[in-house]
């Protein structure tokens, strides 16, 4: 990390336009094991810029990181005939399937909602749904259920104040990866914000990849899945005779 | 300590699956039931998708019953002829099951018949088994009384009789056939092995005896589970090794447990711990209609054929 640092401030030596920024991962790849219980990603990096620092006028650093999309349905259950069933359902194009935001400030202060709507910070202009059947009149409730929902297993991260911004140069923020991660490539988008407005930004990804056992098996189930199949049962049959012939032992 | 799932998705601690296989297993082992009605949804509390939930709980039902017809085998108390005859049944009543269900989509509010009849179905299996086994356990209490004979019906008078000779009985196949039909239809439908199912059919409808009715429940649920979880593996690849695994060491152990258990008891005790089970799994179900649940959303990845 430090030469990480060492070749991030060289870079800063370098002229270029007004403020920009230069940032970097902790890690580019986190391999999922057997034993994975989450994960933290560092995330820093600093502005570079050629004139001195407009203190009058500060800036404000957000830090987005998203998972690979996916397409979801969300349901609501409803009373019908005195019980409740899954009555309504919407359709949700693209949702990723991890995403958090951290801010050096309040949300409403860092990023104005015509940027946010441009740009797509915040995961309610991420999420994307198409069109909810007819017979629904309220498609929002849906999206932000399918929002509360993931919040409530960190899925879904908002964290007003999470980025450090030293001197209006330095900045890091550390994020928490929940140990329901999927595999993809994750993307970290950091925007630079001046009175709401971004003035700069920046995109890495991160590699989230299973190895060892965990990829052996995801690989079999899905390229070889009768075989798949057939070891399923084979294991279980021999565990079913071992437990049986154990016992046997056992009692004599 | 803790796994991460590879097909799931997800990381669980290994004790808290290896518990739950163990439980689903002693039930497995003591009344001839899969379980899936029990490790479906544990595993949904416990965070595994509802897909890999119910693939995987196939897999793992595969093993506790493996491991307690072997138990069951060495008593003597699986009618392996018997078994064969309800399989094939089974089997037939499966594919038109499938058909059904396809049929009744189609038409709309399938969720709602599927869940109210399954609910009705327990309901009425769970308390006609409850009073008949409390009298059964009234008349074995009574000195002098004597156990009901197995009276002649139509259903001797069919034609193709054969000799069960575990279950003691000199019966047509017609009956068995029909009986593995309508289960096999019933749990493609549901979709659940049908345990619950076939183990008050044999004793009522085709007068076996409680204690190989569970040995050859255990026998016929083998293969149903064992088909389905290649059928899973290969449609929609939901079947998780890792958690099958640590399930099924669970599993194994408690399915020996339960049939040794199972064997300590008296029939009638055995049917009425049964009832009891059954009226609570309805009991539960039927609160989940009722209640108004706290979260009444949900996310599942989309259908991509719906």
């Amino acid at each position: 990390m430090i030469a990480r640092l060492a070749i991030l401030l060289c870079v800063l030596a370098l002229p270029l336009r007004a403020e920009e920024i230069v940032a970097d991962l902790s890690q580019n790849r986190i391999a999922i094991t057997a034993n994975f219980d989450g994960s933290e990603i560092l995330i820093f990096g600093a502005i570079k810029r050629q004139s001195p620092i407009d203190t009058s006028n500060p800036l404000s650093v957000i830090v987005a990181i998203s998972g690979p999309d996916e397409p979801l349905t969300v349901r609501r259950k409803s009373r019908a005939l005195g019980i409740w069933i899954n009555t309504a359902a919407v359709n949700v194009d693209r949702a990723p399937s991890f995403y958090a935001v951290s801010t050096t400030g309040p949300l409403r202060t860092v990023l104005t909602d015509t940027e946010d709507l441009r740009r797509k910070i915040t995961i309610r202009r991420v999420i994307r749904s198409v069109g909810a059947p007819q017979n629904i009149m309220d498609p929002a409730n849906f999206s932000e259920a399918l929002i509360r929902l993931r919040e409530r297993n960190q899925l879904y991260q908002l964290n007003e104040g999470g980025v450090s911004f030293a001197d209006q140069t330095l900045f890091r923020s550390s994020v928490r990866l929940p140990s329901n991660l999927v595999e993809g490539i994750y993307t970290t988008r950091i925007f630079l914000t001046r009175d709401g407005h971004v003035v700069s930004s920046y995109t890495t990804s991160l590699d989230v990849q299973k190895v060892g056992l965990e990829r052996w098996i995801f690989n079999l189930a899905h390229h070889q899945p009768l075989y798949y199949g057939l070891l399923s049962i084979l294991i279980a049959v021999v565990a079913g005779w071992g437990a049986s012939t154990v016992f046997r032992y056992i009692r004599g | 300590m803790q796994v991460y799932l590879p097909i799931a998705e997800v990381s669980v601690n290994v004790f808290l699956l290896l518990g739950l296989g163990g439980i689903v297993g002693v039930l497995s082992g003591m009344f001839g039931v899969g379980g899936g009605f029990l490790i479906t949804p544990l595993l949904f509390f416990i965070g595994i998708p509802p897909a890999v939930a119910v693939a995987t709980g196939t897999n793992q039902i595969v093993a506790s019953s493996f491991s307690a017809v072997l138990a069951h085998l060495k008593r003597k108390t699986v009618d392996l002829k018997m078994g064969a005859v309800l399989l094939a049944g089974g089997l037939i009543g499966a594919a038109l099951g499938v058909k059904l269900f396809a049929a009744l989509k189609a038409i709309g509010q399938v969720d709602l018949l599927v869940q109210l009849s399954y609910v009705g179905f327990l309901g009425v299996i769970g308390l006609l088994m409850f009073v008949e086994s409390l009298r059964a356990i009234r008349r074995a209490r009574k000195p002098g009384g004597h156990i009901q004979r197995k009276s002649h019906t139509w259903i001797h008078a069919l034609p193709l009789k054969v000799k069960f000779r575990t279950s003691g009985l000199y019966l047509s196949v017609i009956p068995p056939l029909v009986v593995g039909a309508l289960v096999g239809v019933l749990s493609a439908i549901m979709g659940v092995g049908g345990g619950f199912i076939m183990v008050p059919a044999m004793i009522y409808l085709l007068g076996m005896p409680t204690k190989v009715v569970v040995g050859t429940s255990l026998f016929q649920i083998i293969f149903v589970t064992g088909f389905s979880t290649i059928m899973h593996a290969i449609t929609d690849y939901s079947v998780d090794m890792a958690l099958a695994l640590f399930l099924l060491l669970g599993g194994v152990i408690g399915a020996q447990i339960g049939a040794r258990m199972g064997a300590r008891l008296k029939a009638e005790q055995l049917r009425i711990l049964l009832a009891i089970l059954v009226l609570a799994v309805c009991g539960k179900l039927a609160l989940d209609l009722l209640i108004q649940p706290s979260e009444l959303y949900s996310i599942t990845a989309m259908e991509m054929h719906g």
